[in-house]
């Protein structure tokens, strides 16, 4: 069958069964959206930014095990989506991004809107294309989908010129993909998978950190199966949240910076750590020598063999799928019906049992002010701990992380890696079209969501009866942190001045806004919103502005060296 | 230490933008970088001379081989191999130096491939310290202009970087 490049493209996107391309038109895509014109099965999503394009398609991602697609112009289009795609790549999220370019011909000619996007989005994409002939659009876009959800996923931007768009080609969409230079191992040594069950058998300490590898892998399942088989306890970084049911008592919370005292004083102090999809990241280990002070045998899943002794020697390498390497483990122990040192194991759970008595979550609420936790602790009460919940980049994203508790995996989102303010109300956009019925709340700060704000209009004209958690402190909060305990309390450019009435600003784009300011009505508040089942709600919460996030590992510290309170200073 | 390491990536436009790009972003030395087609005109064929400690050395052997359209990755210091480089080295050459020239070229195996009445290019190969001992061994104030292509590497006997 003989059709035009653009109609190509459409029929691939339908080929790989896209429900929603989130993008924003221009003269390079204009062919196009020609064609997305023409057909229903592919719905389009308009943005008003195509930042939030990108965030929104990487959100509908999370929230899903599929990968996120958007469309793009040329020039200012491609510009406005590098932070989009470099906030994917930062978390390995799969994406297809598609972005019209300049005419072939003038390529290199300092042409109207011409950049040079597979240079610009090299360094933070997994792959980028460029197509030069309509003949090579299906492969393209083929492997372009191939390469964002296999290893390790990440975004892959596609770059097709305009007439190129206009050319007519035969299309016949690929089966299969071969590609002698990418080949990603999934199935782990099993050599090494008995040596790591070995150790952990013999281990006297041992714990368990996992990460964003098992959302990304689908591998909740199986690994609640095997802790629970082998008693141990568990970590889930900020990434890897809901990977492990936070209410289980095996649960010992988040790790790292801003994690609790019994995770970060358990990875310390195990014997035998086994690290599934978790990348070592500085904010969860601190301070590398300190974290090497304490001898331990480290066992690391990963598909990416790059993450593995990167930044912390490991003893057991295991290349793998997560899920693949963990219903191997399954099937090994279920066999040999060998067990752990259930001795060693009592007193160690005796001594994390001690740390955890500190009770590190514990905060001083109050009658005349809202407390940003209570906020989230209400939010998750009301919702039975079952909504989707994005986030922010700031203090309001560790109350989150901290005080929503995730017993599902892929109902956390938010910015690990690039920490990009400005995600939150696309990744609920992206949840809610995933999740028609669902509940789905977005946890922000004042200054974060103005990053993105104009997303309130895509909203409306899309139904998304998302409710929006404003954490209101009129501080860029996370600075004001650092500020206070590390620049003796100048607070450069931290306090935002000015500020809309976001109540206010809601109801002028045709939502519901509420403003609270006594803790006695924040539950209410809430409730309401969520009563409110067609509507996207802005909750508007004026919250204590001196609150600070802890527990807290100061950077280049050890993960011993927490503070724990405001106390301790 | 110092490696020697070989690739064979995909002929694409863009792939040494890929490697040089690796490279710079993450802070990685390049000593020298060689490319060019091999006898399948579907894959090119790198020499990369780097610097860097064991772990570094492992991490860009790792993040050469996560890029997707890098085939095969070989460190060939790791073992016997064979290193040569070209240089195209033009001097002064008048008067009695010309006499001398020409020995010391004969005496590094280099062949003169041009000459005028006051200069001549000298064709050089071998490994690096060849090289520069041979610009050591000349009077360097007669030496008017010096090309080298960098090293190009390949392991000993049955050691082969092939698909
Ligand atoms: C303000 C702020 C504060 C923060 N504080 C904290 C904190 O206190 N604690 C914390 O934990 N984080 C914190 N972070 C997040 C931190 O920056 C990192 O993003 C995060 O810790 C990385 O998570 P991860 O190790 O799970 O890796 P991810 O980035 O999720 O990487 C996933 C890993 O899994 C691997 N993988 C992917 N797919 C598979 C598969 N199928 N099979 C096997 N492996 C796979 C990948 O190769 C990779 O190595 C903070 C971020 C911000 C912005
Ligand atoms: C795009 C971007 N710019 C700057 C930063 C640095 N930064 C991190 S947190 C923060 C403050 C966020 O303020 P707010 O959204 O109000 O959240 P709060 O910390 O007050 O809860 C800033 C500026 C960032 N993460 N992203
Ligand atoms: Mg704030």
């Amino acid at each position: 069958m003989v059709l035009t490049g653009a109609e190509i493209v459409i029929r691939c996107l339908q080929e790989e069964k896209v429900e929603y391309v989130f993008g924003y038109p221009g003269g390079a895509v204009l062919f196009i959206y020609d064609a997305l014109f023409q057909q229903e099965q592919v719905r389009h999503v308009l943005v008003r930014h195509e930042q939030a394009a990108i965030h929104a398609a990487d959100g509908f991602a999370r929230s899903t095990q599929k990968v996120g697609c958007a469309l793009v112009t040329s020039g200012p289009g491609a510009t406005n989506a590098v932070t989009g795609i470099a906030t994917a790549f930062c978390d390995s999220v799969p994406m297809v991004i598609i972005s019209g370019q300049v005419p072939t011909a003038a390529i290199g000619q300092d042409a109207f809107q011409e950049v040079d996007t597979v240079g610009i989005t090299r360094p933070c994409v997994k792959h980028n294309f460029l197509v030069k002939d309509a003949k090579d659009i299906a492969s393209t876009i083929k492997k372009a989908f191939y390469l964002a959800k296999t290893g390790r996923p990440g975004p892959v931007v596609v770059d097709i010129p305009k007439d190129v768009t206009a050319q007519k080609a035969e299309f016949a969409y690929p089966q299969t993909v071969e590609m002698r230079s990418y080949n990603p191992v999934v199935k782990g040594h099993q050599g090494q998978i008995k040596k790591a069950l070995k150790l952990l058998r013999e281990a006297k300490r041992p714990m368990i950190y996992t990460g964003g590898g098992v959302i990304l892998s689908d591998a909740a399942e199986a690994l609640t199966q095997l802790t629970r088989k082998l008693g141990l306890p568990i970590t889930n970084t900020l990434m890897g949240l809901g990977g492990y049911p936070a209410s289980d008592p095996q649960y010992l919370g988040m790790p790292g910076m801003h994690g609790t005292y019994e995770a970060n004083m358990s990875m310390h102090f195990s014997d035998v750590l086994v690290a599934i999809g978790a990348r070592f990241d500085d904010r969860v280990i601190g301070d590398p020598n300190h974290f090497a002070q304490e001898p331990r045998k480290i066992i690391h899943i990963d598909i990416d063999p790059s993450s593995i002794s990167k930044r912390v020697k490991v003893d057991v390498p295991i290349v793998g799928d997560v899920k693949e390497v963990l219903e191997d483990m399954l099937r090994l122990l279920e066999a040999s019906g060998e067990t752990t040192d259930k001795e060693a194991l009592a007193t160690w759970w005796k001594q994390i049992d001690e740390w955890r008595s500190r009770d590190c979550m514990k905060y001083r609420n109050s009658d005349e002010i809202i407390k940003p936790q209570f906020v989230v602790q209400k939010l998750w009460e009301v919702t039975g701990g079952d909504a989707f919940v994005t986030s922010d980049v700031g203090q309001h994203q560790m109350w989150a992380a901290q005080y929503y508790r995730f017993d599902k995996p892929r109902r956390w989102l938010n910015s690990g890696g690039l920490g990009t303010m400005g995600v939150g109300l696309p990744y609920a956009m992206g949840a809610q079209l995933a999740h028609p019925g669902s509940p789905v709340a977005c946890i922000t700060g004042e200054a974060s969501i103005q990053m993105c704000i104009q997303e309130l209009s895509t909203c409306k004209q899309f139904r998304l009866p998302i409710k929006i958690c404003n954490l209101n402190n009129r501080y860029l909060g996370m600075v004001r942190q650092w500020q206070e305990l590390f620049h003796g309390g100048r607070y450069s450019e931290s306090y935002m001045d000015s500020l809309p009435d976001f109540a206010k600003l809601a109801e002028a784009y045709g939502h519901v806004g509420i403003q609270v300011k006594e803790p006695r009505d924040v539950e209410g508040a809430i409730r309401e919103a969520f009563s409110r089942k067609n509507d996207l709600v802005f909750l508007d919460f004026l919250v204590d502005q001196t609150e600070n996030v802890y527990p807290m590992v100061q950077g280049g510290k050890g993960l011993t060296e927490m503070i724990l309170s405001a106390e301790d200073l | 230490m110092r490696h020697v390491i070989a690739l064979l990536i995909e002929n694409e436009s863009g792939a040494l933008s890929r490697v040089s790009g690796l490279f710079s972003a993450r802070g990685y030395n390049i000593e020298s970088l060689t490319v060019a087609a091999t006898e399948d005109p579907s894959l090119s064929r790198m020499s990369i001379v780097t610097i860097g400690s064991d772990d570094i050395i492992e991490q860009i052997t790792k993040q050469l081989n996560k890029l997707v359209e890098v085939v095969k990755v070989v460190d060939i210091s790791e073992s016997a191999h064979i290193e040569r480089e070209l240089m195209l080295i033009k001097v002064r050459a008048t008067g009695k130096d010309r006499d001398e020239m020409k020995r010391m070229a004969d005496i590094f195996r280099g062949r003169i491939i041009d000459a005028t009445d006051s200069s001549y290019v000298i064709e050089l190969t071998g490994n690096q310290t060849k090289l520069d001992s041979f610009i050591g061994a000349i009077d360097t104030g007669l030496i008017l202009e010096t090309v080298r292509s960098g090293i190009a590497g390949i392991g000993r006997g049955d050691r082969i970087l092939k698909l």
